[in-house]
């Protein structure tokens, strides 16, 4: 991570990858906790990438990494089961029984990537899609839409943020 | 629409890697000099400091109250950059935190037991209440925004509780601008009053708190 401040990229998509697991298991440990299913944890784990993407000027290179990295997540999975609150009135258990219902609920791979992007503008929209879905670089992306990469730069990181903003407010 | 998948999430991430990181210590010290220097313009533009400064300084009771505002600034402005952390929770910051409310409810029981209880309320009352009220609330109010902007790029557990603590910032410099200021000397006048105007500062700051310090 110390490398990945320096701007080190492959270093950083390193550290991001490997955190994902552990935060995978944080947040189902956090969930089971409640008695909550394994669904939505990708949800989460994604949030709390994010936030420790947007967040990481708030981690001290002294210190070690993994006990910051475990409080934004510990803050993304009260978030997220604070808006389950909201949406849950009914025992879930109740309802499966009445209904017996018996196939597993739906298994979600992470966030609905379409309400992602309906927080974008068309030009965020573009970029998001092009990198995070299609792979393709800054650089390409700059070579594509014509714009200089320090612009494509800029836009996907405001896009960032207000992906992280509608996400909270989901 | 398919699910975003997280290594791809993770790919764009690391591509948006080599974006600045803005910097807590440089946002904090832009905040607090352009805050403080607005605060400051604004005191001398509208109060001054009081025409018998040169006297007062020689009592303890003015100096106390210096002291104990500057104290409490100094310890909020403490447990504000503290905040920014995910790591650290308001509890971590009482200690500070109360120290300068330790110091002046000790002023206070010093006050009250060498001043005649007839005079206790004259002294609580002071000669200046609703101007300090009107006058460290709106001291306070550019100085609490640019704590509030430079909070936004922390990561504090509790937006409303963060945003209380930067109006605690905001308003004890206020008040501590304000009691140079401020005819009324007494312990128990400020306790009263400094208090009650600080604590409206709080309140603003964890109301705004929650609406923009989430993250």
């Amino acid at each position: 991570m110390r490398a990945a401040n320096r701007g080190d990229a492959n270093a950083y998509r390193r550290v991001l990858a490997g955190l994902a697991p552990i935060l995978r298991g944080l947040v189902k440990r956090g969930f089971a906790r409640y008695g909550l299913g394994p669904e939505e944890v990708e949800d989460v784990v994604q949030e709390t990438l994010l936030a420790v993407h947007l967040k990481r000027q708030t981690w001290d290179e002294r210190q070690q990494l993994l006990p910051w990295v475990r409080a934004i997540a510990q803050n993304k999975l009260i978030d997220s089961l604070r808006r389950r609150g909201r949406r849950v009135h009914v025992p879930i258990d109740d309802v499966s029984d009445a209904l017996a219902v018996d196939d597993e609920p739906a298994m979600s791979n992470g966030v609905d990537a379409e309400r992602i992007l309906a927080s974008l503008n068309g030009r965020q929209r573009d970029i998001v899609q092009a990198i995070s879905i299609e792979g393709a670089s800054a650089r390409q992306v700059a070579d594509r839409l014509g714009m200089t990469e320090g612009a494509v730069r800029v836009a996907l990181h405001r896009a960032l943020k207000s992906i992280a903003g509608a996400l909270r407010r989901a | 629409m398919p699910d975003l998948k997280t290594d791809d999430l993770i790919r764009t991430l690391a591509e948006d890697g080599a974006t600045r990181r803005p910097s807590l210590a440089g946002r904090m010290a832009v905040a607090l000099l352009v805050g403080g220097l607005i605060a400051i313009a604004l005191f001398a533009l509208l109060l001054g400091v009081r025409p018998d400064i040169g006297s007062a300084l020689h009592t303890w009771r003015f100096v106390l109250k210096v002291a104990v505002a500057l104290l409490a600034y100094a310890f909020a402005l403490w447990a504000c950059a503290r905040l920014t952390s995910p790591q650290v929770g308001v509890r971590d910051t009482l200690a500070g935190l109360v120290a300068a409310p330790v110091l002046l409810a000790a002023a206070v029981g010093y006050e009250l037991l060498t001043v005649s209880p007839d005079d206790w309320y004259t002294r609580a009352l002071g000669s200046n209440s609703r101007v300090c009220l009107i006058a460290i609330p709106l001291l306070s109010l550019a100085p609490l925004a640019g704590a509030l902007a430079a909070l936004r790029v922390g990561a504090p557990q509790s937006p409303g509780t963060a945003g209380a603590v930067a109006g605690l910032m905001a308003g004890t410099l206020a008040a501590t601008l304000y009691s140079v200021h401020c005819p009324d000397d007494s312990p128990l006048f400020v306790a009263l009053w400094y208090s009650l105007a600080v604590a409206v500062v709080a309140l603003l700051g964890a109301i705004a708190g929650r609406r923009v310090l989430q993250w």
